[in-house]
């Protein structure tokens, strides 16, 4: 637990002499406005990294999120376009039951037919852009075909913020509630961290492992049509290769890939960095490709520091050393 | 000087071997000689130290003191290379194979035949392969894959690399443990071949059958001690039994009355289709009931189905004489049957988790409500089974992957009492870990018992099982072959029914 802690400590801090690092050469990037937009333009990023923080909790990965983002984000697209007094609750409704049922699909894979993570969402990744364009033809829903109301929610200003900010803040609080204080919460660690022992203990590894990848595809799901709408476009190539920066703001946000290890708080703080990263780093007139260069090298060295502080030292058979401890 | 005779004497010669681990001493001044042409049976219950000689033999482990002798020369083996070197190879239990590499790949991986260019020399390495296969009478393709291979013809291989470094002493370590009657047979005189070829053979086994099929010598261990050997044909399975078990049980179990309860479980009729059949019995309160057999004998099997993780294709569980259906590992722990593992490394605790929410794992309903844990009463029922079992842990907050060996046990312990069960299966509670640890375990389920508690205990030590059960069942091949108790409780008893040796 104290090790936990730390690293979200030290993830903190790495953020914070970041961001005062880009203040000397870019003063106004600490300006709360800017912060405050940073923040909101990180918080698809800070949904999915959720998501995906539960999947891989549970020894698996979902890599076909930013696909299902994007068939969703169409799907609502074409129906305000189809129907453009379409409330936008219904719109959320219907976004966030179809990411859900997306996830669903490859959570029913994983858990009855036992093919591993990585195969079932390559291989939807693929599909689900593949539906993208049977339904839209390949054709862009744009900006002018879109209705107003559906395009406003996300940019929606409440006390200060928009409801993009709000949302991820609000959902990081519920995921948080679930992840500690709930079984089903409890039930993905103990699947990840020794699904044997899971097994005895009563759990179904597979039913777990299926309720994750139905969190990750839902939370998939209302990104789909925020992202859409924020952005006021939807084209079948939208959000090409995010699911790479999701589950790289997991790992570096302390989420072990062997499962069983990290917390929300890792999660949210892995996608902040990398936020700061990627919307610092044009500020200061860094050239796109030693952005990715940065944000690779920030991988690395986080798994680097996560397998460090996961390695065991030793048995304590030393008397002395028992008593240190 | 009398190299006249030495064909006479033994290939392999093993004088006052001595290995110690931490807290037990595994071999304790022990002799062992491997006789060209010979069979030789090592014999010995678990834990007598057979495996560990094996590890000395192939390099593996280093003894702490004694000789070893090749011929007239004393030799060491620092390395399991230099064991080879020296004409030594074991063909173990599971075969350590590579099911993608070819037949002739897989027998001389590591010392394959070279070109002068230091490529390997696939030609040679084939024709040397098949050499050594049709030495045997293996009829198999060197060039075969070695994946599109039966079992048995697969253990062929595993011999066959052995003999391609020229070994001169075969070590067989259970070999006919997976294999069908047909196979053992075709094993047999497989045996009788490498006899014939002047190779000293130590053959590791279980079965009195087969050891009076093929063996020329014994040698018994008992406790890590050398008790006797001799030629089989001077000595009876029975008194061979009498030797393995010896008379001694050093060990000091719990001294316990017995309160036998009401019944609390009934199981009649279990079948399952390739496991197990016919498994009738019933089980007290307060009672420790011990099942007893060879390893491989369907015990671990039929608990796994008990506890719902396997499915039976017939049988009925009664729990209180109320019929109970147990479809999963939940609805067990539901109806108050709890299986402790053999393995607790990999089966028990949840390393990276903490203590009490290890401790809570199986309880989540009572600590619970809609889904929503209660931290408070969660943290009170880790606190109040931790403190039961003695756990001793700067907080509870630790993950227990940091804690001792021990004390992830109690951990476990514990996660299983706060169910509140009425029926506990332990399996090989006390395997791998050290007397004090045992004895502690022991009282322990002593304990239990006397707290109402009805304990199953699968185990393969017969002191144990002697020392704790009330009565024993003892299972042989998939099926009871026994049930004692009282003044029938003695190890020649068990060791027969598992062995399946008729009365002597």
């Amino acid at each position: 637990m104290s090790i936990l802690k730390s690293r979200e400590m030290i993830l903190t801090g790495a953020i914070v002499v970041l961001v005062i690092l880009i203040a000397t050469r870019f003063p106004a990037f600490v300006a709360p406005s800017n912060l405050a937009a940073v923040f909101n333009d990180t918080s698809p990023l800070i949904l999915l990294a959720i998501g995906q923080m539960i999947v891989i909790l549970t020894k698996c990965i979902d890599l076909s999120v930013a696909a299902n983002l994007a068939l969703t984000g169409m799907v609502c697209a074409m129906i305000n376009v189809a129907a453009p007094g379409t409330p936008v609750v219904v719109i959320l409704i219907v976004a966030i039951a179809l990411g859900a049922l997306l996830g669903m699909f490859n959570g029913v894979l994983v858990w009855k037919l036992d093919i591993p993570p990585i195969v079932v969402t390559l291989g939807t990744m693929t599909i689900y852009r593949g539906i993208i364009f049977l339904i839209s033809d390949g054709k862009w829903v744009n900006s002018h075909e879109m209705s107003g109301a559906f395009k406003a929610f996300p940019r929606a200003v409440l006390l200060g913020l928009p409801m993009l900010s709000w949302i991820a803040i609000i959902l990081t609080i519920v995921f948080f509630v679930i992840m500690t204080r709930t079984t089903l919460g409890r039930a993905f660690y103990a699947v990840g961290g020794n699904p044997h022992a899971a097994v005895y203990t009563g759990i179904d590894v597979g039913k777990t492992q299926f309720w994750a990848f139905t969190f990750s595809g839902a939370l998939a799901g209302l990104v789909g049509y925020l992202w859409v709408s924020r952005y006021a476009v939807a084209y079948v190539d939208i959000a090409l290769g995010f699911e790479l920066d999701v589950v790289a703001a997991c790992v570096i946000g302390g989420i072990a890939i062997s499962g069983g290890i990290g917390s929300i708080g890792g999660a949210v703080l892995g996608a902040l960095f990398l936020g700061v990263i990627k919307n610092a780093l044009p500020v200061i007139n860094v050239s796109p490709f030693w952005q990715m260069a940065i944000s690779g090298s920030a991988i690395i060295i986080a798994i680097a520091v996560n397998t460090r502080a996961g390695r065991t030292k030793g048995r304590i058979i030393l008397k002395k050393a028992e008593a240190a401890q | 000087m009398q190299s006249l005779h030495q064909s006479d004497g033994p290939a392999l010669r093993l004088d006052r071997i001595t290995k110690t681990f931490p807290g037990v001493k595994a071999l304790d001044n022990v002799q062992l000689g491997l006789y060209p042409g010979q069979v030789t049976a090592l014999v010995g219950e678990n834990g007598a130290g057979k495996s560990t000689l094996v590890k000395i033999l192939t390099g593996i482990y280093q003894p702490d003191g004694g000789a070893i002798y090749v011929g007239d020369t004393e030799v060491n083996f620092p390395t399991a290379q230099d064991a080879a070197a020296h004409g030594i190879t074991a063909i173990h239990q599971e075969t350590v194979l590579f099911d993608d590499l070819t037949v002739a790949e897989n027998i001389f991986l590591g010392h394959a035949p070279k070109t002068k260019w230091g490529l390997i020399d696939t030609r040679t390495q084939t024709r040397k392969a098949a050499e050594i296969l049709r030495g045997i009478g293996a009829e198999i393709d060197p060039q075969a894959r070695l994946r599109d291979l039966g079992i048995a013809s697969k253990h062929l291989v595993a011999i066959s690399r052995a003999l391609s470094i020229d070994a001169q002493v075969v070590i067989m370590d259970e070999p006919t443990a997976s294999l069908s009657h047909k196979e053992i047979h075709e094993l047999y005189e497989l045996v009788d071949k490498l006899k014939a070829q002047g190779k000293a053979i130590l053959f590791i086994s279980h079965k009195f059958d087969e050891i009076f099929r093929i063996a020329d010598r014994y040698t018994v261990f008992r406790d890590g001690q050398f008790v006797a050997d001799g030629l089989i044909s001077e000595i009876s399975e029975g008194e061979l039994v009498q030797m393995m078990v010896g008379r001694s049980v050093d060990q000091v179990f719990p001294k316990r009355e017995p309160l036998l309860g009401t019944e609390v479980l009934q199981v009649v009729g279990y079948d399952h289709p390739t496991e197990f059949e016919g498994i009738n019995f019933t089980l007290h309160r307060g009672e420790i009931l011990g099942f007893y057999g060879l390893v491989g004998a369907g015990r671990s099997e039929f608990m796994q189905s008990l506890f719902g993780i396997t499915k039976p294709s017939k049988g009925v569980t009664k729990i209180d004489e109320q019929i109970t259906v147990i479809r999963s590992p939940a609805a067990a722990v539901e109806a108050g049957i709890v299986y402790v593992p053999e393995d607790r490394g990999l089966q028990g605790a949840i390393r990276p988790m903490p203590i009490f929410q290890n401790v809570s794992l199986a309880s989540l309903k009572r600590t619970s409500k809609d889904g929503f844990i209660r931290l408070a009463e969660e943290f009170a029922l880790a606190r109040e089974y931790t403190q039961r079992l003695d756990l001793r842990a700067a907080s509870l907050d630790t993950p227990v992957g940091n804690l001792s060996g021990g004390n992830q046990q109690k951990v476990v312990i514990a996660k299983w009492l706060a169910t509140k069960p009425k029926v506990i299966i332990l399996d090989e509670p006390t395997k791998g870990i050290d007397i004090g640890s045992k004895a502690a375990v022991h009282d322990f389920m002593a304990e239990l018992a006397a707290q109402g508690l009805a304990v199953i205990m699968v185990s393969s030590e017969i002191p144990e099982v002697l020392g704790m059960s009330d009565r024993v069942i003892v299972m042989r091949e998939g099926k009871i072959v026994a049930e004692v108790s009282g003044d029938d409780m003695t190890p020649e008893t068990l060791v027969r029914h598992a062995a399946g040796i008729a009365e002597a």
